[in-house]
């Protein structure tokens, strides 16, 4: 599907430039598109390193348990597939927690070590597991309590409220994200029902 | 407020896990250099999953198909009321994170960020995160290559969240 979609967009692209005279631009694209990504990986070398830095001096001083425990009856419904004291649940509530708060740069290291840890659970297989899935369902909706970056712009415009908008993006995100793990669920039993 | 409360919390955050680690007598420098060190290869491993996205999602663009998708779609959306100035939000916010920023950042400059339009593009970004670069970077990193049903439910959940956010709008703003 990945693929599909990957191939798809840059060859509608380059067809849809030849008949509308946007080759030029394209060609651009091109360059600037893999200096972006390049740009993009320096941003995250520095935050990699700084937060996996950090998160490996919580996991040894057992920070982590800590806060899986705390959050662990709710996520035990969630990720049922993952044994309750495993790092991979701290890892997933790093994460969790790290987006709430709108700390979008921290919640990515998490996340990948999150998403390790998960394929170690599944064998290292290279297909995604029901939790892997359930977790990146989580992530794509967000769960931004304070969108920080919004926020920034709408002060930069002279806004005269520039938090008006918390409440109504809070109960925006919580809807998708409910939205968000039901059709993960749905989609579970689904492929359960196929393979029995 | 809020803003001073957010600004707070990355540096408590660093200081609750220095102090905790330094009292559970956590070797905390070493430590860190030791866990920055794996994410030196996470980022050099990632590079070639984003680059490949980013290339074809900014020849979309620049091409003037991704326009010319949303031209398409527009007269569609107008029957459910859906303004036709954030249809190009609506659609790339799955697609790319930078994109769709821009378009949010353009119809707060010009409708005002306190406009209907200004509060609905806020919300919108707010609500929702990029599910194509979620799944590059995630799926990238441990180098997945069966992502199951990941992508469906992401953009399944990308619906709802736009949908809830225009609904929520017209509830709370007009």
């Amino acid at each position: 599907m990945v693929n599909i979609i990957w191939a798809g967009l840059a060859a509608i692209g380059i067809i849809y430039a030849l008949f509308n005279g946007t080759m030029d631009q394209v060609n651009e694209a091109i360059f600037s598109g893999a200096e972006e990504a390049v740009a993009l990986t320096i941003t995250l070398v520095s935050v990699l390193v700084f937060w996996l830095g950090m998160m490996r001096i919580a996991e040894e001083a057992g920070l982590l348990k800590k806060l899986a425990n705390l959050f662990r009856p709710i996520f035990k419904y969630l990720f049922p597939e993952i044994p309750p004291n495993h790092p991979a649940m701290g890892y997933i509530l790093s994460n969790f927690s790290s987006n709430i708060f709108g700390l979008g740069n921290a919640a990515t290291p998490f996340g990948i070590k999150a998403m390790q840890s998960m394929k170690e659970l599944n064998g290292n297989k290279t297909e995604a597991s029901r939790s892997m899935i359930t977790f990146l369902a989580l992530n794509t909706s967000s769960v931004t309590l304070i969108p920080t970056t919004i926020i920034a712009i709408r002060m930069k415009y002279d806004s005269i409220a520039p938090t008006e908008i918390v409440g109504a993006t809070i109960i925006a995100t919580m809807i998708s994200t409910i939205g968000a793990l039901l059709i993960d669920r749905y989609f579970y039993y689904r492929r359960k029902r196929s393979l029995s | 407020m809020l803003v001073q409360i957010s600004n707070m919390i990355i540096p408590l955050l660093i200081l609750t896990v220095l102090l905790y680690g330094t009292f559970k007598k956590v070797p905390t420098y070493e430590t860190f250099v030791e866990g920055g060190k794996e994410g030196v290869k996470m980022a050099v491993s990632l590079l070639p999953f984003l680059l490949g996205m980013i290339v074809s999602i900014t020849i979309f663009r620049a091409s003037g198909a991704l326009d010319a998708f949303v031209g398409l779609l527009e007269p569609v959306l107008s029957i459910f009321h859906v303004p036709s100035d954030i249809v190009p939000l609506a659609l790339t916010r799955p697609i790319s994170g930078t994109a769709s920023l821009g378009v949010a950042t353009d119809i707060i400059q010009h409708e005002g960020p306190d406009s209907f339009l200004g509060k609905l593009a806020s919300v919108m970004q707010g609500s929702t995160d990029t599910t194509l670069y979620v799944l590059t970077v995630y799926f990238g990193a441990v180098q997945i290559k069966k992502m199951g049903d990941a992508l469906k439910v992401g953009l399944l959940a990308d619906f709802v969240g736009i949908t809830a956010s225009l609904v929520i709008c017209y509830l709370i703003f007009s």
